[in-house]
């Protein structure tokens, strides 16, 4: 699992604070000025007040397991190759719960409740700019 | 007030097909709009409005599906929110009908989902090259994977045992082997369940739909007129229609859209859960119906898998759940939805011979479309029979 190298992501102008923030190993979140709201994915506007007062800020990079599985079929490359592996949501320490790998340790040591930190596995695109996919490992 | 009881289906089809390497999606639909047209007693020339949703039919398809069917309706909605959209179809049609925006509606769906080796469980994940799906893609999350999350928050929580998720599927098969039409039909246990082979934990093969091709056409009408043609009415009493997802603020994965589309359904209907004879749930896998059932408020949250023990979602219990043997063992051409009602309305007609259930005059159909761990839409009915 930790070889393996994930399909690229790709962003848009609204996504792109949260991609470029992975390609430097931080989480990178939005913050609304006007009601506060913390929220991901990345938008152009809150999506609670549909105001564009948005800021962008520094995650802790940490949170918990709040449910997982352990795949062991999938049938589309490269994931076939890399069987079992653990997909989890992730409950940021800011709020937000991020789709993600879990990594660094034995998929059966994995559980709910699980205190875990970013991980990131960059890989270079052919325009030159590195992107990082941000999974997560055991704190 | 509301509409409830004055809109009703007038026919339904059931396609038999569960391989049809040899026909296309629109073939299967005609052929089904036949047959729901021939069960209400009406022709094409009646149809003035066409709903449908398809696993290939594009932006425009509703409008190439009019084409097909040689159709100018006055009402045309291709609404694809998953496989719950024909559910919602009905519900869409209702409101129209109501409205006086058109009188006959046909609803359908086709598709050859096994024929073309279409592999939704697992084989639709990989690399894609937009900004919305990089959030899910790179982590390899597959359909079954989706499901597998709320199945493990919900065993983690409450204790709730891979032998509990199993007799969903145990049971499934006893109806589907009642049920002539249903492709697997040769029972299993729930030891069988738990020794095929873990897909993504805790969901094990027999824990999952089957894929099949298949078809069917629903036909709605105004009670008025529904009257005046040969089947008995099946009257729709609520509906209601909702989305969960995981987005700021959201409730966890056990908190599905049939949380909120299911109180509008009952309220609208005037009915209460007591009242419900039979329920068709969307069994994708079966982790769906235990947390649709809960979520419909059939019991609280947590409680769903002493629930569905005991043979209380069996034919013969007190809530028998998906008599035609639902998508984990009759048919599931990829999108499942327009089989709920069909069976729903075969049921409160008492046409199902050996897999009727007895005196059912009140049905709750519930509706999931997309990916329940991540987003989903759901659209619940209840119907009852216009006796």
């Amino acid at each position: 699992m930790t070889d393996m190298t994930h399909p690229l992501p790709y962003a848009s102008w609204e996504t792109r604070g949260w991609w470029e923030g992975c390609g430097r190993n931080e989480i990178v979140l939005q913050r609304c000025r006007s009601c506060g709201t913390v929220q991901h994915k990345p938008r152009a506007l809150c999506a609670k007040c549909l105001t564009d007062t948005l800021e962008h800020f520094v995650g802790s990079g940490r949170g918990t397991v709040h449910t997982f599985t352990v795949t062991h079929q999938n049938l589309v490359p490269p994931f076939r190759d890399h069987l079992p592996y653990v997909l989890a949501y992730v409950e940021l320490d800011e709020g937000p719960r991020v789709l993600t790998n879990i990594v660094g340790c034995d998929p059966t040591a994995v559980h709910i409740g699980q205190e875990v930190v970013a991980d990131y596995a960059t890989s270079e695109r052919d325009d030159g700019e590195a992107f990082a996919v941000p999974r997560f490992r055991p704190a | 007030m509301t509409f409830s009881g004055a809109v009703s289906v007038a026919g339904v089809y059931e396609h038999p097909t569960r391989w049809s390497p040899d026909k296309t999606e629109f073939q299967i639909m005609a052929e089904s709009a036949k047959g729901a047209l021939d069960d209400a007693g009406l022709t094409i020339a009646d149809v003035d409005a066409l709903f449908a949703a398809s696993m290939t039919m594009g932006a425009m398809g509703i409008v190439e599906l009019a084409e097909y069917l040689d159709l100018k309706p006055t009402y045309l909605d291709g609404t694809n929110i998953g496989g719950s959209s024909f559910v919602a179809h009905v519900s869409h049609a209702a409101a129209a009908i109501h409205a006086g925006m058109c009188e006959v509606a046909l609803v359908l769906y086709g598709s050859t989902a096994a024929s073309s080796a279409t592999a939704i469980g697992t084989g639709m994940g990989g690399e894609r090259r937009d900004p919305g799906a990089s959030f899910t893609s790179p982590f390899g999350m597959t359909t079954v994977g989706s499901y597998a999350l709320v199945a493990q928050l919900h065993q983690q929580r409450f204790g709730t045992t891979s032998e509990q998720l199993a007799e969903i599927a145990v049971t499934m098969r006893h109806h589907a082997s009642l049920n002539p039409m249903a492709k697997m039909r040769l029972p299993i246990t729930v030891d069988d369940v738990l020794a095929s082979r873990v897909i993504s934990e805790p969901l094990h093969l027999l824990d999952c739909c089957i894929i099949s091709d298949g078809g069917g056409a629903v036909v709605v009408t105004s009670t008025e007129r529904a009257r005046d043609l040969p089947k008995t009415p099946v009257l729709l009493l609520g509906c209601g229609e909702s989305v969960a997802h995981q987005e700021i603020g959201a409730p966890d994965l056990l908190t599905t859209a049939a949380r909120q589309s299911a109180p509008r359904a009952f309220s609208m209907a005037g009915v209460s859960h007591d009242d419900v004879d039979l329920c068709m749930v969307y069994d994708s896998f079966t982790i769906t119906v235990l947390a649709t059932l809960e979520n419909l408020g059939f019991c609280a949250i947590g409680e769903g898998g002493a629930f569905v023990g005991d043979g209380r979602i069996r034919l013969g219990g007190a809530l028998p759940v998906n008599p035609d043997g639902g998508g984990l063992s009759s048919n599931h051409p990829g999108m499942r939805g327009i089989f709920l009602v069909i069976e729903a309305a075969r049921q409160l007609r008492g046409e199902c011979g050996p897999r009727q259930v007895d005196g059912a005059e009140i049905a709750c159909v519930h509706g999931t479309g997309g990916t329940l761990g991540v987003a989903h839409s759901g659209a619940t009915l209840i119907l009852g029979a216009d006796r």
